[in-house]
């Protein structure tokens, strides 16, 4: 029954879900903030994708290269312009901020383009297969786990092998105490941003792949799956958070190949199910971090 | 080299310091005393930057530190070693370390810093990969004391360094404590530990509810402990003295 075809498939989508969980996590690591401005930066990644293309007609690796920075761009400055001032004050006060900034970047979606879905380019690659032993794989499958996969690894080695990365650990940890030792809040919290908005950016591209559109609204789902993939692997720490992706993304697979076909619609309803399941028996998720530090004041 | 003048402080409603002034001397070892809650700590997080005061001036080499922030103090040569250490539980020894050289950038330097460590705690060598989490509170203690050297301080601030610790290690941290201040590391100590401290102090200063109480050398201290001796006797009965 476990066939290779679902097996790459669960992968894909596992893969996607802890890139998508490892940018909300990585952020709330540090400031203890559940950005769900998060999800808009997805969406910004496809307007961007959508938007260039209709200006210049580069080339599309290059397109997604700037579909991506423009993520980046947009997940800093909203560190720099809307966290920042309120970062001392509450972490209410930071919730609500990215609860703004979630309503604004939307709305300015709606404004600037259209509250309607608009066509993205995707390269021809996304909509050929490839016969792997037998199976047919569409390659945009393969480019996901390949992309995810050369992520998780530069990730881990930025995180274990520069000062960089390892003060972004220390500063999860014990945030005050990682000041005192000489290491500015503002270059942590700004990298933890960068490299949330750059998760954004990836996944954005590939999220975007499956529909081939962009709406206003698109953010909201993938920010949905990076809250239940936290709740599953624990949202203290990265390695939760890769873990909780893959478990949802392998769960929701074997409830799509379960399920009889009338019952397909109310996949997300039994995954629902599972999730409170795994909150009743194991509260702080999969993955336990006992180290996890308090809140940046 | 550090003074402070007329220091008050807050905690939200709760105000823990209500005049505190006192110098420390360039190659000084100097300890702050008292009874829980009498200011110590707070003293100490003033001057790092984590608490701001809400009156007063504080000047370290001639320079105001007064709305600095926690990573710009350390860079003035100032490092603190908490209550508690605060070592990184998920990072190992060797990551704890590379992060107090934060400020430093010289690699050669590094190694030779590191070298100087393994000198000076033979035993965080062996731990050089092991979590910090996983160390023993005496190992957690001299990581703490070694990440706040990598920084090359000109002031070191010590918080109760000696607390929850067996006795034979209180006695090692003592001793190296001695042997810091020796190599002419300027020493700001925080201790419960009154007597072993006015032991090894230059001068000392007792807080009392956020005021400062006596101040002078061990013996002058120790002479007017004997008529105010009440505020030590009180909490810490007095064989502590």
């Amino acid at each position: 029954m476990i066939t290779l075809d679902f097996l790459i498939n669960a992968i894909t989508l596992g893969s996607l879900y802890a890139l998508i969980a490892l940018g909300l996590v990585i952020v709330y690591g540090i400031l203890k903030l559940a950005n769900f401005a998060y999800g808009e930066f997805i969406m910004v990644g496809g307007y961007a994708l959508y938007m260039i293309s209709t200006i210049a007609p580069l080339p599309w690796l290059i397109l997604a290269i700037l579909a991506v920075l423009t993520a980046v761009a947009v997940s800093y400055f909203t560190e720099l312009i809307a966290f920042r001032p309120v970062r001392e004050k509450s972490l209410t006060a930071l919730l609500i901020t990215s609860f703004a900034v979630s309503t604004l970047l939307q709305n300015a979606a709606l404004i600037i383009v259209s509250p309607r879905a608009k066509a993205v380019p995707l390269p021809q690659l996304f909509s050929t297969s490839i016969n792997i032993l037998g199976s047919d794989v569409p390659v945009r499958n393969v480019l996901t786990i390949i992309t995810a996969f050369a992520i998780f690894g530069l990730l881990t080695l930025l995180l274990r092998k520069t000062v960089l990365g390892i003060a972004l650990r220390a500063a999860a940890d014990n945030f005050k105490m990682t000041r005192m030792l000489g290491v500015p809040a503002n270059l942590v919290i700004s990298a933890a941003f960068i490299i949330s908005g750059l998760l954004a950016g990836v996944v954005s591209i590939f999220w975007v792949g499956r529909t081939a559109s962009v709406t206003p609204t698109i953010g909201a789902a993938p920010l949905l799956v990076a809250f239940i993939a936290c709740v599953i692997g624990g949202m203290n720490s990265l390695l939760g958070a890769v873990v909780g992706g893959f478990v949802y993304g392998f769960l929701f697979s074997f409830l799509s190949l379960l399920l009889p076909q009338g019952l397909l619609d109310y996949r997300e309803a039994f995954m629902f199910v599972i999730v409170i399941l795994i909150l009743l028996f194991r509260p702080e998720g999969l993955i336990r971090n006992k180290y996890s530090g308090e809140r940046v004041g | 080299m550090l003074t402070l003048t007329n220091i008050h402080a807050k905690y939200g409603s709760i105000t823990a310091l209500r005049g505190i002034s006192l110098e420390v001397k360039e190659g000084e070892m100097v300890a702050l005393i008292g009874v829980n809650g009498a200011g110590k700590s707070t003293t100490l997080a003033t001057i790092a930057g984590t608490l701001k005061p809400a009156q007063g001036t504080i000047t370290f080499q001639g320079v105001s530190l007064v709305g600095s922030k926690p990573e710009q103090i350390v860079r003035k040569g100032i490092a603190l070693v908490p209550e508690g250490r605060d070592i990184f539980p998920s990072l190992t020894v060797e990551e704890n370390l590379r992060l107090g050289a934060f400020t430093r950038n010289d690699r050669a330097e590094y190694k030779r810093d590191m070298d100087e460590m393994f000198a000076l705690f033979p035993i965080l060598k062996n731990r050089l990969n092991q979590l910090g989490g996983t160390l023993s509170g005496g190992e957690q203690q001299q990581l703490a004391i070694a990440r706040a050297l990598m920084s090359h301080p000109k002031l070191l601030m010590l918080d109760e360094p000696s607390l929850g610790l067996a006795p034979t290690l209180v006695d090692q941290i003592f001793e190296l404590i001695v042997t810091l201040h020796q190599r002419g590391v300027t020493i700001l100590l925080v201790e419960q530990n009154v007597e072993r401290s006015l032991e090894i102090v230059d001068r000392a200063y007792l807080l009392n509810t956020g005021r400062l109480e006596v101040e002078g050398t061990p013996a002058q201290l120790q002479e007017r402990i004997d008529i105010q001796g009440i505020y030590l006797g009180q909490h810490k009965g007095r064989n502590s003295l």
